[in-house]
């Protein structure tokens, strides 16, 4: 699918920049160069409006992330629950530190501030598997899992 | 023999302490004894401790396994099916105290019912509040409103019935209803369960909502680390539209209403209300000026209800059982029921609806059951990442909206982060100042840049760098982003720091004469 044909059918449509930029990192994984460009023509938008946009969230990315995306909570809730101390044993165990991706492009390591699962903390998104009083063996667990879908 | 019909949470709580896999590993089981299962996927109780915790009818009571997982599948279904004892039985779930002791007005069905069934929510007084509302002109629906004393909950417990009003008064060709489900709080999950266990009391909110205040078009702004809520409230609302509950035509009342979910895109921000309108107009989410509030300019410049999930799923039951009956719980100017959610270092975390007036005490060291890891409890951080750090002595406090103002406090989204005695007051203050740094929409130096200059001076006063000097600086920060900041992101990130200075000085290195002298 082309960049526009991703785009086009949120034009007009409620905060459809937003919604378009999300349907291509969806398909894509990122948002390639050619984003940018493709929406502030869409969306009749300066292209600076629509890089201002794409700035402003976290949610989306300039660059390819690891094939697994992994998020750790760092906000408070797991905090409380040996969350720093959890987030220091997955960054050694993949000898990655937050927000790096690994050479190989397998993975991506993310701080996340809050999944909702405060009451199991800490808690812990593999792509989109969430995991509960995470510990890095339940991080594995979860990523063996996520590579057993994607090759099935 | 009928099928056998287990009920198990598809709450995001349960999922990530493996129910999906417990249901897969079920159905397995199942299959190989050639056993017909139904299984029915529920919100969750919100007793997180039990998670997965599943539920079986027997004797017209539901019987709960939990914590299960996938390995007891096998002698789960033999526990079920005969009178086989299982370890995991926890017996009626309804007669365990902490779902017992509560008072569920806007969780009375979660955990029950399919979420996404309109018969299930019609039969369990669904819509009961709604036909209610048809039935009244729109003065009488926003008094009604402001006679239940409902404040709105996503923070600063503003009273929803002017809002009502002010939406309802205000002439526009358009107006909307948006649904402030950006839920960014750590510490809070009270939103999602509801998206996810029970979405068509939020549905039926906005609805009422709707017709109150003229608005035809409502807006679910929902953060995007919820996929399991958008899949629920997305099918749901498709349900409510074939059933003639949205559209043209509400429930045959001439009518019109509908509701679109609006996925956001990671920003913390953008749970401000203004921030969010920006948002979901598809731009940057920087905080606009108020005035103009949104209740006459907001969405595209139209007059718009912004509420949080908890203050319009509130609004069912209002309508069901009459203002009067809501406004007998709670306390003083804190009417009705507040669901409360215990999270952090605790042994029973969970969600606990209750009415206001109940001590932080009772819900951490009773309801909560203290520590999980056996500690005890030193702080208990109220209200999300703008709120205080309590320490113990203060526990008996009463929580409702203006005892915590009184003590520099707030109840926000009611939201607990309990934390045991390893905890580092100052670490929690630079977390303050870091998230700060990290969520700022930028509009403002104070927030901006102050935050910034907050991190360096806590690593300075860590450090034992010019120790009083800093602390003195670090003051004079606060006040800065207290008086110069658009909005609560920088105007209340001072709370967590200097509650944690004023309970907890030691950890900052000062001495118990210094503290005297304050
Ligand atoms: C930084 C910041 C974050 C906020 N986050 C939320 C949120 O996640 N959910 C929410 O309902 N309100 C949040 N609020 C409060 C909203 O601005 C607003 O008061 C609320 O949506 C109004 O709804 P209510 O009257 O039902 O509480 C936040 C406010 C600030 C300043
Ligand atoms: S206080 Fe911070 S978040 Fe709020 S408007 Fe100003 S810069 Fe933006
Ligand atoms: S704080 Fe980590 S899930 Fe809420």
């Amino acid at each position: 699918m082309t960049l526009s044909s991703l785009i086009e059918p949120f034009v007009g449509r409620t905060g459809g920049l937003i919604s378009a930029l999300h349907e291509v990192q969806r398909v894509h994984g990122f948002l390639p160069d050619d984003t940018e460009a493709e929406a502030a023509r869409a969306f009749n938008l300066s292209r600076a409006e629509v890089k201002g946009v794409i700035s402003f969230y976290h949610d989306f990315k300039r660059a390819p992330q690891g094939k697994t995306v992994v998020r750790l909570c760092a906000a408070e809730a797991c905090q409380a629950a040996g969350g720093r101390d959890f987030i220091k044993s997955v960054e050694e165990k993949f000898g990655l530190k937050m927000g790096e991706t690994s050479a190989s492009k397998d993975l991506t390591l993310e701080p996340v501030y809050c999944l909702g699962l405060c009451s199991t903390a800490p808690a812990a998104m593999v792509d989109d598997r969430l995991v509960g009083m995470a510990d890095t063996g339940k991080i594995e667990k979860a990523l063996e899992r996520a590579k057993k879908e994607s090759a099935s | 023999m009928s099928a056998l019909t287990i009920y198990l949470p598809l709450d995001s709580a349960a999922v990530a302490m493996g129910a999906d896999d417990v249901a897969d590993a079920l159905s397995a089981e199942a299959a190989k004894r050639k056993i017909e299962l139904k299984l029915v996927r529920t919100g969750s109780r919100g007793m997180h401790w039990l998670e997965p915790l599943l539920e079986v009818e027997k004797d017209d009571k539901r019987i709960g396994y939990g914590p299960v997982s996938e390995d007891d599948a096998a002698a789960l279904l033999d526990a079920m099916i005969g009178n086989g004892k299982q370890d995991k039985n926890v017996g009626p779930v309804e007669e365990i105290p902490f779902l017992k002791n509560q008072t569920r007005l806007i969780f009375a069905r979660c955990g029950i019912v399919d979420p996404v069934s309109v018969p299930d929510y019609q039969s369990h007084g669904g819509y009961a509040g709604l036909d209610k509302a048809l039935k009244m002109d729109s003065a009488a629906i926003c008094e009604e409103v402001m006679q239940s004393g409902l404040r709105g909950r996503g923070g600063a417990g503003f009273p929803a019935g002017i809002k009502w009003k002010t939406v309802a008064g205000a002439e526009a060709d358009q107006k909307y209803i948006v649904v402030n489900a950006d839920e960014g709080d750590s510490g809070t999950f009270a939103d999602r369960m509801i998206m996810e266990g029970d979405p068509f009391t939020l549905i039926e909110g906005m609805t009422i909502a709707g017709v109150a205040v003229g608005a035809t078009q409502g807006y679910i702004y929902l953060r995007s680390e919820y996929p399991i809520a958008a899949r629920v409230l997305n099918e749901a609302i498709a349900n409510a539209r074939k059933a003639g509950l949205l559209g043209d035509n509400v429930r045959g009342s001439g009518k019109a209403f509908d509701i679109e979910v609006f996925m956001g895109a990671g920003a913390y921000i953008c749970g401000e209300e203004t921030s969010l309108l920006n948002s979901l107009e598809g731009k940057r989410g920087e905080v606009r000026a108020k005035p103009p509030l949104p209740a006459l300019e907001g969405l595209f410049g139209k007059p718009t209800l912004v509420h949080n999930v908890i203050s319009l799923c509130s609004v069912p039951a209002i309508f069901e059982k009459g203002a009067a009956f809501y406004r007998d719980y709670g306390m003083g100017k804190s009417t009705g029921t507040m669901p409360f959610q215990i999270a952090g270092n605790v042994k029973q975390g969970g969600l606990y609806e209750t009415a206001f007036g109940v001590t932080l005490r009772e819900l951490v060291e009773e309801i909560g059951g203290g520590t999980f890891s056996g500690r005890p409890v030193r702080t208990v951080q109220i209200g999300g990442p703008l709120g205080a750090y309590l320490p113990p002595r203060l526990f008996d406090l009463k929580m409702d909206y203006e005892t915590m103002i009184e003590h520099g406090a707030g109840v926000g989204h009611g939201g607990l982060v309990v934390y045991d005695d390893g905890i580092n007051l100052a670490d929690q203050a630079r977390y303050a100042f870091e998230f700060c740094v990290e969520e700022s929409c930028g509009k403002c130096t104070p927030c901006r840049v102050g935050s910034v200059r907050g991190v360096e001076t806590v690593d300075r006063i860590t450090a034992g760098v010019d120790r009083d000097k800093n602390l003195t600086v670090l003051n004079d920060l606060c006040e800065l982003m207290v008086d110069g900041s658009l909005c609560a992101m920088g105007g209340m990130t001072p709370i967590p720091v200097q509650s944690a200075v004023k309970y907890f000085p030691e950890d900052f290195g000062i001495k118990p004469a210094l503290k005297a002298a304050e």
